[in-house]
């Protein structure tokens, strides 16, 4: 009688023998996406201007980024210049852009493009400054990095 | 003796440490791609003197921003939001005879669609626009003013593509970066670039 006894019945455990699987399938998927920073910004994050005539940089080797913003405690008015790591001011430029190049053969530098990341409240003044030194090296190619959106909300 | 089977290794923390790894690539992630509003510089001038063209008044397309983020356009007051179609208006304009091409004398503009007023500009390749800023100007006005201009050149430029060659130029552009090195896709683009040259200069800021 007792033969055929009856199993308890609940509710049956899901199984997550396959959750492993899924989550190392979004690990790689990060694993190969990641960009790793490169550079600790000492200064504050630049809240990049919007712009909808974007191109995308081409070749991320070939780049060098310059930033521009405020300090990060803000007690220094003014805009800060960032090369590599450190806080620069506009005559060490040249400096870094020559160590730029320094780094790639002679006929990648034609297509060595300099990418000026600054804070959407910078002045033109700093930036000019930066361009004029640009073009006393003969570093023509600039991008002025943006992110993509409508460009009114630039001025608040 | 009793045969040792080799005991199977516990698989369930897996999950654990996969997630950890998980967590720690999502949090260094930065999704960004560089992008950017690409302009090249003008090379650096010998110090000799030498003239600038002379170039009429009426090919002249005037910027000014202040250092409040004011824009003054032409002598007039603009929101940025006009910008783009004023900016159109002046280059489309064909209004007389182009530059000399090849010895060639210029020829009036056949695919503009401007007003063909007498005080703006005679030809695409002949207009000019000049950006001049004051240094306390926000950056983020100055690249709102290039990325307009620049979307003006493209908007006519888009507009010629669509009626010659049925494609617009940004689609050109887009095509030629998917099959690099398509001559007939590159005779096309440079095609459109010439009959609206993209001439932004900028003047040297105000203190």
């Amino acid at each position: 009688m007792s033969k055929f006894k009856k199993k308890k019945k609940g509710l049956p455990a899901i199984s997550t023998a396959s959750l492993p699987d899924i989550v190392f399938m979004l690990l790689f998927f990060f694993m190969v996406s990641t960009v790793m920073r490169e550079t600790d910004l000492k200064i504050q994050t630049p809240k990049l201007p919007s712009a909808t005539e974007v191109k995308k940089l081409e070749h991320k080797s070939l780049v060098s980024t310059i930033y521009v913003g405020k300090s990060k405690d803000g007690k220094i008015k003014g805009d800060l210049i960032q090369l590599n790591d450190k806080i620069a001011r506009v005559s060490d430029v040249r400096s870094f852009i020559y160590s730029e190049r320094a780094k790639h053969s002679e006929d990648e530098v034609a297509f060595m493009t300099t990418s000026i990341k600054a804070d959407k409240k910078s002045s033109v003044g700093t930036i000019t400054d930066i361009k004029t030194e640009l073009r006393e090296i003969n570093a023509l190619k600039i991008s002025y990095s943006t992110s993509k959106g409508e460009v009114f909300n630039n001025v608040e | 003796m009793a045969r040792r089977e080799n005991p199977e290794i516990n698989a369930g923390s897996m999950a654990d440490i996969a997630f950890l790894l998980l967590i720690f690539f999502l949090v260094t992630t930065t999704m960004d791609v560089d992008s950017g509003i690409s302009r090249k510089l003008p090379e650096k001038q010998p110090d000799t003197d030498i003239k600038p063209p002379v170039l009429k008044e009426k090919n002249i397309f005037e910027v000014n921003i202040n250092r409040n983020n004011d824009l003054l356009v032409e002598g007039d007051a603009m929101k940025i939001e006009d910008l783009r179609q004023a900016a159109i208006d002046f280059i489309d304009n064909g209004g007389g005879n182009g530059k000399k091409v090849d010895g060639k004398e210029g020829e009036p503009c056949d695919y503009c669609n401007g007003a063909k007023s007498p005080t703006s500009s005679d030809h695409p390749n002949k207009a000019v626009i000049s950006i001049q800023s004051d240094r306390g100007t926000d950056y983020g006005m100055f690249v709102s003013v290039q990325n307009e201009l620049g979307a003006a050149y493209t908007e006519l430029r888009n507009r010629l593509g669509l009626k010659k060659y049925n494609r617009s130029y940004t689609d050109l552009v887009k095509d030629l970066s998917n099959n690099k090195g398509n001559e007939e896709l590159k005779a096309k683009i440079s095609f459109l670039k010439k009959a609206y040259p993209q001439v932004i200069s900028e003047a040297e800021p105000t203190k």
